[in-house]
């Protein structure tokens, strides 16, 4: 027989009233038991109790991920259809796959955060949301398929490992989810790059002229060094790693690679101090990262200009699955 | 009454639907899942046979969680999970090697690359992105 008492409290009211979401303590009581919780490395889930400050933070957090995931599909479904062999097509169509599912996971973790997924995409296609700089620029050539899914996809997992263990538990499991599918992009995007540097002088120009092009938006990415201390992403733990942290451990791995091939990295101040473990480089341009990002990039409007053509398009598919009458698209759909 | 706790795993046929009996309430399974510690995901952990939910909650509580090895417990009718294990749809016999890392086998051309642009191979690191699914790897090198 069951103890009836089973489920009663073992421990004392203050004793219990440590865990944060506990709701018989004053706001700014069960606040401070909140940070101190995650500070000492404590996890939240979805049902927890959360500070207002925090649910926004990691809902603004995870927003920007899941949309440069939907978006950064883009510049790379361009070239399905040029893909030099079946066999990188169908890679090439797996990744955009994946990409566009890591949305949907991570789209789930914002949600639950209490922001609906068509509001999330409503800001996304109004220019009131933000997804990442690379993702803003044309594609021109095979070799940039190569450098996206290598390189963007090597930079965004060395965020995304750190993400492993952010204090929001539920974007910390997306993640390894997540690094799994990146880690075969960045095997895919190296192959890609390696072949053609095996091949013709002219394929080799190729790659040379895509890495000259997305350095600077490389280089960028992870954003203009910031104070360790007044970071409130990394005070509450929803990520652990500043971002020149992530630089230079992007370059510390990609660098030597990329020299490996014989490809000139396109900076001529950039140096690996030996003593120190630490790259100088020339200073990233922040200006163009922040006009980029705030839709001002060379592709950031057609893209989203797709992306609200392709919703239109698709509207009597959502309508169907929520049993509404839908209006079938014109004849002559804008996109295939 | 005594609870009724399924020894077994999975759904077995004999009791799938709960049982009866003149006297007695219906009982039927309730899948439990439990999470070890914080931040863990939920795995599953077994099972209780209950009359209603919150019953299955106590009898969880009893079942897995008496050690405080526990710190979140999942309790679902075993009726509303929905199951999928068709092997055409899971396991369909295609090649996929572009999805999978085997699929990029870069050693050779990576010494021929190095070759023809007369460069040495980097210095193995602890720390690489591919293959290794985003984990470190203690001692494993950055090549393929």
């Amino acid at each position: 027989m069951t103890d009836p008492l089973a489920l009663d409290p073992v421990l004392p009211v203050r004793q219990r009233s440590e865990r944060p979401w506990n709701d018989d303590l004053p706001h700014d009581e069960r606040y401070r038991h909140f940070e101190e919780h995650v500070i000492a490395g404590g996890k939240i889930e979805a049902t927890d109790w959360m500070p207002d400050e925090y649910r926004t933070a990691v809902l603004r957090f995870v927003e920007m991920h899941a949309n440069s995931e939907l978006m950064g599909v883009l510049p790379e479904r361009e070239w399905i259809m040029r893909a030099p062999t079946l066999r990188r097509k169908l890679a090439l169509t797996a990744k955009v796959q994946d990409e566009v599912g890591h949305a949907q996971l991570l789209y789930r973790v914002a949600e639950d955060l209490g922001k609906p997924r068509e509001q999330m995409l409503e800001d996304l296609m109004a220019g009131k949301t933000k997804f990442h700089n690379v993702f803003h620029y044309p594609t021109k050539s095979w070799g940039d398929i190569g450098i996206i899914a290598w390189l963007v996809d090597a930079a965004a997992i060395v965020a995304q490992q750190a993400l492993r263990d952010s204090s929001y538990a539920p974007y910390a499991r997306t993640m390894q989810k997540v690094c799994w599918e990146e880690s075969v992009h960045i095997m895919h995007g190296r192959d890609v790059v390696v072949t053609l540097m095996n091949g013709t002088p002219s394929q080799r120009e190729l790659v040379q002229e895509a890495l000259n092009r997305w350095w600077g938006p490389l280089m960028q990415m992870h954003g203009p060094r910031g104070d360790r201390a007044k970071d409130r992403d990394l005070h509450w733990r929803i990520k652990a790693k500043t971002s020149e942290e992530l630089r230079q451990e992007f370059l510390t791995i990609y660098v030597p690679r990329l020299w490996e091939l014989g490809l000139t990295v396109p900076d001529p101040n950039l140096k690996l101090d030996e003593s120190t473990k630490t790259w100088s480089y020339t200073e990233p341009d922040w200006d163009e990262l922040r006009s980029v990002v705030t839709g001002h990039g060379p592709k950031s409007q057609e893209r989203l200009e797709f992306r609200r053509l392709n919703r239109a398009d698709t509207s009597w598919v959502r309508a169907t699955v929520f049993g509404l009458p839908a209006v079938l698209p014109p004849a002559e759909p804008a996109f295939v | 009454m005594t609870p009724t706790v399924m020894g077994s795993d999975g759904p077995s046929p004999t009791t799938e639907i709960g049982h009866t009996s003149a006297s007695g309430p219906v009982l039927e399974p309730y899948e439990v899942f439990r999470q070890e510690k914080d931040g863990d995901p939920m795995r599953h952990g077994g099972n209780v046979m209950a009359p209603d939910p919150e019953l299955a909650l106590h009898y969880a509580r009893e079942m897995f969680s008496r050690r405080n090895e526990s710190t979140r417990l999942w309790i679902v009718r075993r009726a509303d999970i929905a199951i999928l294990e068709d092997a055409d749809l899971l396991n369909p016999p295609l090649d996929r090697s572009f999805k999978k890392p085997g699929g990029y086998v870069m050693r050779d051309k990576l010494a021929a690359a190095r070759e023809r642009a007369g460069t040495a191979k980097p210095a193995a690191r602890a720390e690489s992105h591919d293959r290794t699914g985003g984990r470190r790897q203690g001692g494993a090198g950055g090549t393929e």
